[in-house]
């Protein structure tokens, strides 16, 4: 019960049995420890309504990295994770730690396919240090639940929103990302329940 | 919110269009890409595309020459640029050219993301600013002017000559023939539309009024003032003033407005801040300004200041062609405003109409028609319907026997009545059987 209160917004139990029947593999190519991952696991789950699993697979960073940029071309990684459909049927979503572009942004957080089977995550630019600023754990965890969501939630088919406060607002600083919630705003969730339900 | 909103990508490199069509789908756009100028011209037939980012270095039309192939089709799509190299030369172009902004690859996320809010924004506020002039100009449309005689024709182009030129314009002709509603047609079709057109009747009102009418006055200016208020010269800055019956200014006005007219400044009465004013001058006269100048009751200087360019409207009895299209437009303007159904005018109605000489030129045509449509019964206006001074306009001269005369009045108000025997009686003031009497003596028949 403590779960679904922490999934807010007015989900139903049936609702919640229906998510639960879909699932999301995280395979961790980050520094993050069991632990961590653990908690981040057990809060998604809790916010998406789907069983999370984590996978002992690896991403093969190194077939992305561009070398004029210094950077790993994340729509490259997410063509490597979409190769694992067969083997890890419902969402993946890989967490890195590497900064990650697309050719045309300097920078991306994360990358999703819409409506899709596969989501990535960089924790780069989510660590205090990049900004010169002391580490601070907890904030970088809380962060990394945030963007997960949010890109899982693409994976669902949910478009960026407009609430300040909700997770599928579009950030592209990381002050927006620590304003909004880990949780979506009462409308997202309608639109999770209706596309989960659809399909 | 951004459903409504659409986004077309215009570039030659596959990952830069897969890139931000991906990146702006999750924003929830509606998203095109095209990767030349033919297939972005070919989505743009298709359908409006809000904001195109357009890749300036492509094969073929680059993204210059094809902003202005979409300015001819989109005249308020909003264009950003995309460059990879940031040229200062390149970006002063693409604003020249009517470009919202510019970006260079790779993009800045957070850059791209402001760009393309404010590119929302200032659409939205470009469609608001068009719809709120459209509404504008259909506010302030003038009444329509109605003729077709050769020398309305000769009016209208005169109107459409000087519209758009910043000159003087003197209005000349008899009272009640429109002069106002081509002084409001000239401002209508001017830049200055969006101003106002304010309109001072010179003729109505007492010499120290006027002034302070024109000039407005400061508290305490004169015995009576007890506020500062502003004058038409200067509610009228931007705008038209029409000085209407211009030539029943007196000399002391006629002296301080030429002065306005000259310097485009003035004070209020009993003020000294100097007030700089800009407005376009269209002044109405039925008077005969040349025989006042002779005279001396008005100024030379100040009838040559605004006698630049002169329109005289012809008398309604010079131009008969004009009035059943007229007679027909007041009946409709008439008909929505009283809410009765009366369509047409009989022929004999008409005919009457036509022959009168309406010293009173339109307005008096028109108050003769708003009267008669008071009055009438039918859904057809009949010459009984019409002002009795019409009636008695067409009345043919007296002559003959009295017998004779007799003959003709009965026979005039029976046909003014529609052969309606009880108004007929009423009208001539004699009892019914008398005048069936007197029908059948002088073998009257209806025609």
């Amino acid at each position: 019960m403590s779960c679904l209160r922490q999934a807010g917004a007015g989900i139903t139990k049936q609702f919640y049995v229906l998510r639960m029947s879909s699932s999301v593999h995280i395979i961790n190519s980050s520094s993050l420890s069991p632990d961590e991952l653990e908690h981040v696991s057990r809060s998604v789950e809790a916010i998406i309504g789907a069983r999370v699993h984590r996978s002992h697979l690896r991403v093969e960073l190194e077939r992305a990295f561009d070398s004029s940029r210094g950077q790993y071309n994340s729509s490259v990684l997410l063509a490597q994770l979409l190769s694992l459909k067969q083997s890890l049927p419902g969402k993946i979503i890989a967490l890195v730690d590497v900064d990650l572009y697309v050719p045309v942004l300097t920078f991306v957080y994360g990358e999703a396919q819409l409506e899709g089977a596969a989501a990535i995550v960089s924790t780069h630019r989510l660590h205090n240090s990049f900004y010169g600023v002391d580490e601070n754990r907890p904030l970088l965890i809380e962060r990394v639940e945030k963007e997960i969501v949010h890109e899982l939630g693409h994976t669902f088919g949910l478009f960026h929103c407009h609430q300040f406060e909700c997770v599928m607002r579009s950030s592209t600083y990381v002050e927006e990302i620590d304003f909004k919630k880990a949780t979506m705003c009462k409308e997202c969730e309608g639109v999770l329940y209706r596309k989960v339900r659809g399909s | 919110m951004n459903d409504t909103i659409s986004l077309l990508v215009v570039d030659d490199e596959q990952i830069v269009r897969d890139s931000l069509t991906k990146w702006f789908r999750e924003d929830g756009y509606v998203v095109g890409a095209a990767e030349n100028a033919a297939e972005a011209l070919r989505l743009l037939q298709e359908q409006r595309w809000q904001i195109i980012l357009l890749d300036i270095k492509m094969p073929g039309m680059d993204g210059m020459e094809l902003q202005q192939r979409i300015r001819e089709i989109d005249s308020h799509a909003i264009i950003i640029f995309i460059t990879a190299h940031a040229s200062v030369d390149t970006a002063v172009q693409a604003l020249k050219c009517g470009a919202f902004d510019y970006i260079t690859k790779p993009i800045d996320p957070d850059h791209l993301s402001h760009l393309v809010t404010n590119a929302i924004k200032q659409h939205a506020l470009a469609m608001e600013n068009l719809k709120l002039k459209e509404q504008v100009v259909e506010f302030s449309k003038p009444d329509e002017i109605i003729g077709e005689a050769s020398q309305m024709k000769k009016v209208f182009e005169m109107i459409k000559t000087v519209a758009g030129t910043d000159t003087t314009v003197m209005i000349r002709g008899e009272s009640g023939t429109g002069k106002e509603l081509i002084a409001r047609a000239i401002h209508a079709n001017s830049q200055r539309r969006y101003f106002p057109i304010v309109t001072i009747n010179c003729g109505a009102m007492p010499e120290g009024v006027l002034e302070s009418e024109l000039f407005g006055h400061e508290r305490g200016a004169f015995t009576g003032a007890q506020y500062r208020r502003k004058g038409k010269l200067e509610l009228a800055d931007g705008g038209t003033l029409f000085l209407d019956e211009v030539g029943n200014i007196d000399m002391k006005t006629q002296m301080d407005l030429l002065r306005v007219i000259e310097s485009k400044q003035f004070a209020r009465v009993g003020g000294n801040e100097i007030i700089k004013v800009d407005f376009r001058i269209i002044c109405a006269t039925n008077k005969d300004l040349e025989l006042a100048v002779q005279r001396g009751t008005f100024r030379e200087d100040f009838y040559y200041r605004l006698n630049v360019f002169s329109i005289s409207i012809p008398p309604l009895r010079e131009r008969k062609g004009d009035i059943p299209p007229l007679v027909n437009y007041f009946l409709s303007k008439h008909r929505r405003t009283m809410g009765k159904n009366i369509t047409s005018v009989s022929p004999e109605a008409m005919d009457m109409l036509v022959r009168y000489d309406w010293p009173g030129n339109v307005r008096e045509l028109e108050n003769a028609i708003e009267r008669a449509m008071v009055v009438g019964k039918s859904c057809t206006l009949v010459p009984g319907d019409l002002p009795f001074q019409l009636s008695e306009s067409n009345h043919e001269p007296l002559s003959g026997s009295l017998s004779d005369v007799e003959r003709k009045h009965i026979a005039y108000v029976l046909d003014q009545q529609n052969w309606n025997i009880t108004r007929s009686a009423e009208v001539l003031q004699i009892d019914r059987v008398t005048l069936y009497n007197k029908i059948h003596k002088y073998g009257l028949r209806r025609g």
